[in-house]
């Protein structure tokens, strides 16, 4: 692809294809000069800006929700930029697609979409350099070489800052990102060394960072009363009421087919059971008022066909589904039935997990500022783009009549992949005729969630006298829509143990829900290893065998099965296993004192390779204790981070466990039954454990650790439980009274 | 109504419902944001002030209750050197990950090491009941211990 030289106008878009994975690289030589905040500053491409004393200010391209990335892209260009880390400062992007290509918080996927872009910018910008020094000191620009922030000569001596020498860069082309010389990884000197999130000076102080904390001259706080059932619209509210209490500006009603046919799309039903204008908006001096008011609002709802589901009868419905067969085949090798009727052993066994709310503890919000038919928007959203997007639908304006802000996010968990608070804040703005924050309350995030969906598995399995696995059934129910599944509720064909047992089979059924649902940290993964990698310790001990070496039987000797998207390294799975028995003393297990078990398990997701042992104590009682938790993970050959990295494994550590002991939704009469964290009870400091993390490097490409951590901790839990009790963990969350002795 | 409050160290009055939480009469009044709101029910403590050196869920308490008492956020928690302490042990180990709940978190160490300087984990386990929802409760506890000058055991 053909690349535009520049020179001319320093404003030409370059767009070529630049990276091994094909992603579109596309940057502005200059679009953000005028934004430069420090005075003089030489903008090279879109992330990269040069003060003329050397501080260059590098954007970091995607949202920030604690995972770390506004620190970790910004290493990445600085490393081939090669800065030195204490003169780099660094800027959260706006929305902006044209200049950064896709701006996402989601799927673990911003190092593997980006480490090969963002070396190759810092790359480009500092061959500019190089090439500015060349012409100034009428060298070749091979005879140049960059030691942090410098470019240096060493035949002459002649050594220049970045600072001046970026001045000069006006009239440099920027070199093809595709055949740019990049670091030697050995070279590295800011990839890979442990570095501290570059707000965490502000996240210590508490100085403003967060959506919820935007100020605007003039602005009114806001706050949207939806109906308890999902989807339900407003039959009457005392708007007068909520009008009379002091602070109270203004209160109306939404709905979403109003909204749709003002906005010319037809109910908006790419919004689904989420319908987030339904409701009544309450607009006040301060955010206590507006609640106030919204409390004096005394709304009826209408009736909705989703008013009456619940979590019983989504359970009895599943198992007499179960009882039936499939609805639909996934995949089918072999011949399970006779294998079944051959084998040593067999097993049968049903799971179940319940919905979760995501519950990041900054409740969901926006600010929104509606003038002149333009909208500026300040959100913590994991998906920017597609918050304008919808916006602009709903809005009936144009994208680019959109200014969206990103502010760092107060966890994300994926609840803020779906932008409803945006729209709502969007659309209460435009009514309001001046800046407004919406914010919702935690009962308001926990009831209008999109849930981790509920499911259940009903297994058979046989295993053969040698100890290897020659059956496996898996009834998966789960909720849908005829061909279609519930958000996240899906499962692919090819999860493991598929292609790793002979005789396999892998079949469907659905049940409809009334009720949101969506990714959450891990999506699909996060309920399935537990279901499967519980089975396999329930096959293992039918066959007496040491659970471990049980699951390196099962992935054998195989290298990578399938392809694409498919494909399933099982020498890496090997890998992180043998790694993880090694450092969590596995052989010793058989000295743990009576009560005391050990518990491993492995999953493979986002391209991560994860095998995690956990060691509990169950009591008489039945109280669970968490002693310790080992992981092992291969996510390829780099770090970029290594002091986020551990931070994220072991945070997906605890948040697996958090889960798997606390964690559920119930739905009852159409609602979730669980209103805040009373009964809702993350995980706090006394039931935390210590997180042993060890890395695999391999030579693959890096690959992101915002999720695969969490799955295998909850079934390694759940199987050091059976190892220290001997009752076996099939529904979650965990209940303590059923483990008494 | 208007209410006179003493704000890290300095005087600051203002001007809203009795009822109204101090939480939000220091977010939406003063404009003072570090104290967060997670919940509104005293649960997670990302609203967590000092009141007269205690630690206090700020999102439970009516601007009305506090009267002359010596209101600390995490603004002003910096002056006093406990507090300088934890936030360097919060920043030297890089606890936060999204950082949402950690001024509540360093508010709630602070008060906790100068009841007890060097606390044990059984007391920072009881001590310690804020959530965190990245669950960075390691590194929390290794901060605290940091900042104590114990060895650090996790």
């Amino acid at each position: 692809m053909a690349v535009e030289p520049t020179g001319a106008s320093r404003r030409d878009l370059i767009k070529i294809t630049a990276s091994a994975a094909g992603l579109l690289l596309a940057f502005r030589v200059a679009p953000k000069a005028e934004a430069a905040e420090r005075a003089g500053a030489v903008a090279l491409n879109a992330y990269v800006r040069v003060g003329p004393d050397g501080i260059v200010t590098i954007t970091s391209k995607n949202p920030e929700i604690g995972q770390g990335i506004k620190t970790a892209l910004p290493m990445i260009i600085a490393e081939e930029l090669d800065v030195a880390w204490e003169n780099v400062r660094i800027q959260q992007a706006d929305n902006d697609p044209k200049a950064y290509g896709r701006q996402l918080a989601g799927g673990s996927s911003s190092i593997p979409g980006n480490w090969d872009d963002l070396r190759r910018v810092g790359a480009v910008a500092r061959a500019m350099l190089v090439q500015a020094a060349a012409l100034a000191w009428n060298c070749p620009p091979g005879e140049c070489a960059t030691d942090a922030g410098y470019v240096i000569h060493a035949a002459t001596g002649r050594r220049q800052g970045y600072g001046p020498l970026s001045v000069q860069c006006a009239a440099i082309a920027a070199p093809d990102p595709r055949t740019v010389a990049l670091k030697d990884p050995k070279a590295y000197r800011i990839v890979g060394r442990g570095t501290p999130q570059y707000d965490t000076a502000r996240i210590v102080t508490g100085a403003p960072l967060f959506g919820i904390d935007i100020r605007l001259p003039g602005m009114l706080y806001a706050t949207f009363q939806k109906a308890p059932v999902y989807g339900a619209r407003v039959a009457k509210a005392d708007l007068d009421a909520a009008m009379k209490v002091k602070g109270v500006r203004k209160a109306f009603v939404m709905d979403t087919d109003a909204v749709g046919k003002l906005a010319g799309v037809q109910a908006i039903s790419d919004l689904g059971w989420a319908a987030p204008l339904n409701g009544v908006a309450v607009v006040g001096d301060s955010w206590w008022a507006a609640r106030k008011g919204r409390d004096r609002l005394n709304t009826q709802w209408m009736e909705h066909p989703t008013g009456k589901q619940g979590t019983e009868a989504y359970d009895a419905r599943a198992l007499s589904l179960s009882a039936g067969p499939p609805q639909k085949l996934l995949k089918s090798e072999g011949d399970v039935e006779a294998a079944l009727k051959g084998a040593a052993k067999t097993v049968e066994a049903a799971y179940a997990y319940p919905f979760l709310s995501h519950a990041p503890l900054e409740p969901q919000n926006t600010t929104a500022h509606f003038h002149d038919g333009k909208l500026e928007i300040w959100s913590p959203t994991q998906t920017p783009e597609m918050g304008a997007q919808l916006c602009a639908k709903v809005l009936g304006i144009k994208p680019e009549d959109i200014t969206l802000h990103m502010t760092r996010a107060g966890g994300g968990f994926g609840r803020r992949l779906q932008n409803d608070y945006m729209v709502q804040a969007a659309w209460i703005a435009r009514e309001a005729g001046v800046p407004v924050k919406l914010l919702w309350t935690r009962e308001d995030d926990m009831a209008f969630d999109y849930y981790r969906p509920a499911g259940f598995h009903f297994f058979k399995g046989g295993v053969d006298s040698a100890g290897a696995v020659v059956a496996w059934q898996n009834h998966f129910v789960t909720f849908g829509d005829g061909e279609k599944a519930a958000g996240s509720a899906a499962m692919g064909a090819n999860e493991f143990p598929a292609r790793f047992v002979p005789n396999y089979r892998l079949g469907q059924s659905m049940q409809p829900l009334g009720a949101p649902t969506g990714p959450m940290r891990a999506p699909g993964s996060n309920a399935i290893a537990f279901a499967v990698q519980s089975f396999i310790d329930e096959l293992a001990d039918a066959a007496g065998a040491d659970p471990l070496a049980f699951r390196l039987k099962l992935l054998g000797d195989a290298g990578t099965v399938g392809e694409g998207n498919d494909a399933y390294n099982a020498a890496r799975m090997r890998g992180v296993l043998e790694l993880v028995r090694d450092k969590s003393g596995w052989a010793n297990r058989g000295k743990l004192p009576k009560g005391t078990g050990m518990g491993v398990a492995f999953h493979y997701s986002h391209k991560g390779y994860f095998a995690e042992v956990v060691k509990a104590s169950v009591g008489k009682d039945g109280a669970v204790k968490v002693d310790k938790v080992w992981v092992a993970g291969d996510v390829g050959r780099q770090i970029v981070n290594p002091l986020g990295a551990v931070n994220q494994v072991q945070g997906a550590a605890l948040d697996g466990i958090s889960q798997a002991r606390f964690l559920k939704i119930t739905l009852k009469d159409g609602q979730a039954v669980q209103r805040n964290f009373q009964d809702y009870p993350l995980m706090r400091m006394a039931d935390s454990a210590p997180v042993e993390v060890h890395f695999n490097m391999t030579d693959y490409p890096p690959t992101g650790l915002g999720e695969p951590a969490l799955p295998p901790v909850i079934p390694a839990l759940c199987n050091a439980i059976f190892a220290a009790c001997g009752k076996r963990i099939r529904r979650l969350p965990i209940e303590e009274p059923l483990l008494r002795a | 109504m208007a209410f006179k409050l003493k704000v890290n160290g300095k005087a600051m009055s203002a001007d809203v419902d009795p009822d109204t939480p101090l939480l939000w009469t220091l977010r939406d009044t003063l404009g003072i944001v570090g104290p967060k709101y997670g919940c509104g029910v005293g649960q997670c403590g990302a609203c967590t002030v000092h009141i007269d050196g205690q630690p206090v869920r700020s999102c439970l308490l009516p601007v009305s209750a506090v009267g002359q008492a010596a209101i600390t956020t995490i603004e002003g928690i910096g002056a006093d050197p406990v507090g300088r302490k934890v936030q360097a042990a919060w920043t030297e180990l890089d606890v936060a990950q999204c950082g949402y709940c950690q001024p509540g978190q360093i508010l709630a160490a602070t008060a906790l090491l100068k009841a007890k300087a060097k606390p044990t984990d059984a007391d920072i386990d009881a001590a310690m009941t804020n959530i965190c929802r990245c669950a960075t409760y390691i590194r929390i506890r290794a901060a605290i211990k940091l900042a104590s000058g114990q060895p650090q055991t996790a």
